[in-house]
């Protein structure tokens, strides 16, 4: 702790004059010093506990864990440290292997879902009546509950018998695809559904961020006779792109912690066609009861956040026009 | 100029209808096949209005069956609003803190508390559920509330808010002599009311909607929440769809009134937010 507050000391006083001229003010505020710092931890305190126990302390743990043998039917005093045995084996483990490869497919719904989202979002601000009606349509998939939605769209996408493929083979095309039910279109049947859930979001976040552009721009193009296509992408498209950057960042991450979705629609199959590394940890934890094995999974995908995480700073100053 | 503006205005609309109707056909379909009898379910073409009502006997086994929905229900409705109410609490406590106390390392514990926000929640189930047994909290609804109420991004989105609180209202109620347990209680707490409601709903509907957490660490059927309910539903009547249908009727309809009333905050506080947890 007490490194803590020094390093935040150092911090505090590296900072620019004017934050020392602020820094003297405070000294010299009769509210300052234990007093203040006692209230201000007592306030935070039931909010760090609570994350020091839930997700610190696991953390920590699982790095600890993923270098032992230990299941949780043996006791604690069978587990012996295996070095990096564990990272050895997921590396040469093949189904591991596809679910990370999944997961990089995955994304490619990513940009699919921004396309549709600012399409539809450019219409609703400009183009329509009722705006707030079709907000809240195309807000409700991701309000709904993930597990009722993957229940309803395993008999929607049933090969046979459900009305998707009913639809295809009425307009004459014999042998639609077998959709959950067939490895080649397991993944992209849980895109679809995917994108369908996250457009509601992506699109409110594209309204808010559409407010932003000053309308004069808009206006000066139309008065130049641009027609409303070269508005889009030499206006709209440009000055969103803080917006998009956020969303797609926020839809990278969210996509390594899919997990309700594909549980509740195919547990990962068929043949691990849909399996990713947060349902293969599931399956390997408490299926498998492979603690140490598990606990490994879970520290390569610390990395690959971290990793994301990192370029998403870069990326922030090189690819967004402010 | 106007009037033919307003016709293209029209145009777009309707166009915008069909897509959208489209676009909640998945719903419909769930709601018009889970009021049938089970032999026109799946008839084809899709007939939205039931030919043979069944809906009665549906929602009847659904809600009365072995696994009784009133039951879920209740579990559900005990642990959401439980769950709301400490999170809020919690969160508000420590926005509070985050944003108007300048105490010694405040700034390096919330760097802290953001970056957890990025982690795949999955991968702390393995420790959190060791922990748990551990303590005794596994198999509890003490312990699926508690999961959920350490909330980062209420944290965060509150923040935001009390940062608008002015800092000349608190120094004078400073001068009064106010601590700041009475300062947060009277003063910025009613202040930031809006924020607050936005929060509590979006909280009451992701707990609600949250699977994983019942799924790992509840056991007994008597504890089961709705969506855990739901799910072993369908695996125990996969073949009926028109009860699965009216089971996930009963799981999404609730919400979505609760969406309905608070759709305004709810959409401002996703903006406002900008990110889910």
């Amino acid at each position: 702790m007490s490194s803590e507050v020094r390093a935040d000391t150092k911090i505090k006083e590296e900072r620019s004059a004017k934050s020392k001229r602020k820094k003297k003010k405070k000294t010299s505020d009769p509210f300052g010093g234990w007093r203040e710092s006692l209230a201000g931890w007592l306030f935070i305190a039931p909010m760090f506990i609570g994350t020091s126990i839930l997700v610190i302390f696991p953390i920590v743990a699982s790095l600890a864990l993923s270098f032992t043998d230990w299941n949780f039917v043996s006791g604690y005093a069978n587990a012996s440290f295996i070095g990096f045995d564990n990272f050895i084996a997921l590396f040469n483990d093949d189904v591991f292997l596809k679910s990370l490869g999944n997961n990089f497919i995955v994304l490619i719904a990513i940009p699919i879902t921004l396309i549709l989202s600012l399409g539809i979002a450019v219409i609703i601000n400009k183009y329509i009546f009722f705006k707030d009606l079709f907000k809240v349509i195309f807000f409700m998939p991701f309000i709904s509950s993930v597990v009722a939605v993957a229940v309803v769209f395993r008999v929607l996408f049933h090969p046979s018998e459900g009305p998707v493929n009913q639809f295809l083979m009425s307009i004459g095309i014999d042998n639609p695809p077998g959709w959950i039910a067939d490895t080649t279109y397991a993944l992209p049947s849980v895109m679809i559904i995917l994108i369908w859930t996250s457009i509601g979001f992506n699109l409110i976040i594209y309204l808010a961020g559409l407010q932003n552009i000053p309308k004069e721009l808009y206006e000066a193009a139309q008065i130049d006779g641009a027609s409303a296509w070269y508005q889009f992408t030499k206006i709209t498209i440009p000055l969103v792109s803080p917006t998009t950057f956020l969303l797609f960042v926020t839809g990278l991450i969210a996509s390594f912690k899919i997990f309700d979705l594909i549980i509740v629609l195919t547990e990962g199959g068929p043949a691990n066609s849909t399996n990713i590394p947060v349902v293969y940890l599931y399956q390997q934890a408490f299926i498998e009861l492979k603690t140490g094995y598990s606990s490994a999974i879970a520290l390569v995908m610390f990395v690959i956040i971290l990793v994301i995480t990192y370029l998403q700073f870069i990326g922030q100053k090189k690819w967004v026009n402010y | 100029m106007t009037q033919s503006f307003d016709f293209r205005r029209l145009t777009m609309t309707i166009i915008m209808a069909l897509i959208g109707i489209l676009f909640m056909a998945p719903f419909f379909w769930m709601v018009s096949a889970s009021l049938k009898v089970e032999e026109e379910v799946l008839t084809f073409p899709i007939q939205w209005i039931p030919n043979t009502w069944n809906a009665i006997e549906n929602y009847h086994e659904v809600w009365t069956g072995s696994l009784p929905f009133l039951m879920l229900y209740w579990n559900s409705i005990k642990v959401t609003v439980l769950t709301t109410l400490t999170s809020v609490f919690v969160s508000s406590l420590a926005a509070y803190g985050f944003a108007k106390i300048n105490f010694k390392g405040r700034d390096l514990v919330f760097i802290i508390v953001l970056a957890t926000y990025m982690i795949p929640p999955q991968t702390l189930l393995v420790t959190q559920f060791l922990l748990y047994r551990w303590l005794g909290l596994y198999d509890t609804h003490t312990g699926l509330i508690l999961l959920n109420s350490f909330s980062v991004f209420g944290t965060f989105m509150l923040r935001q808010f009390y940062l608008g609180v002015s800092n000349e209202i608190i120094e004078s109620a400073r001068m009064d002599g106010a601590g700041h347990f009475r300062i947060f209680a009277s003063i910025a707490l009613p202040l930031v009311r809006p924020a607050i409601a936005t929060y509590a709903i979006l909280r009451f509907i992701w707990t609600w909607n949250d699977f994983q957490y019942p799924l790992i660490f509840l056991r007994s059927e008597a504890l089961y929440t709705i969506q855990l309910g739901v799910s072993s539903f369908a695996d125990e009547h996969g073949s009926i769809y028109s009860l699965m249908m009216a089971a996930s009727v009963s799981a999404i309809i609730p919400l979505l009134i609760i969406f309905v009333i608070g759709q305004k905050q709810v959409i401002e506080g996703i903006q406002l937010g900008g990110v889910k947890g």
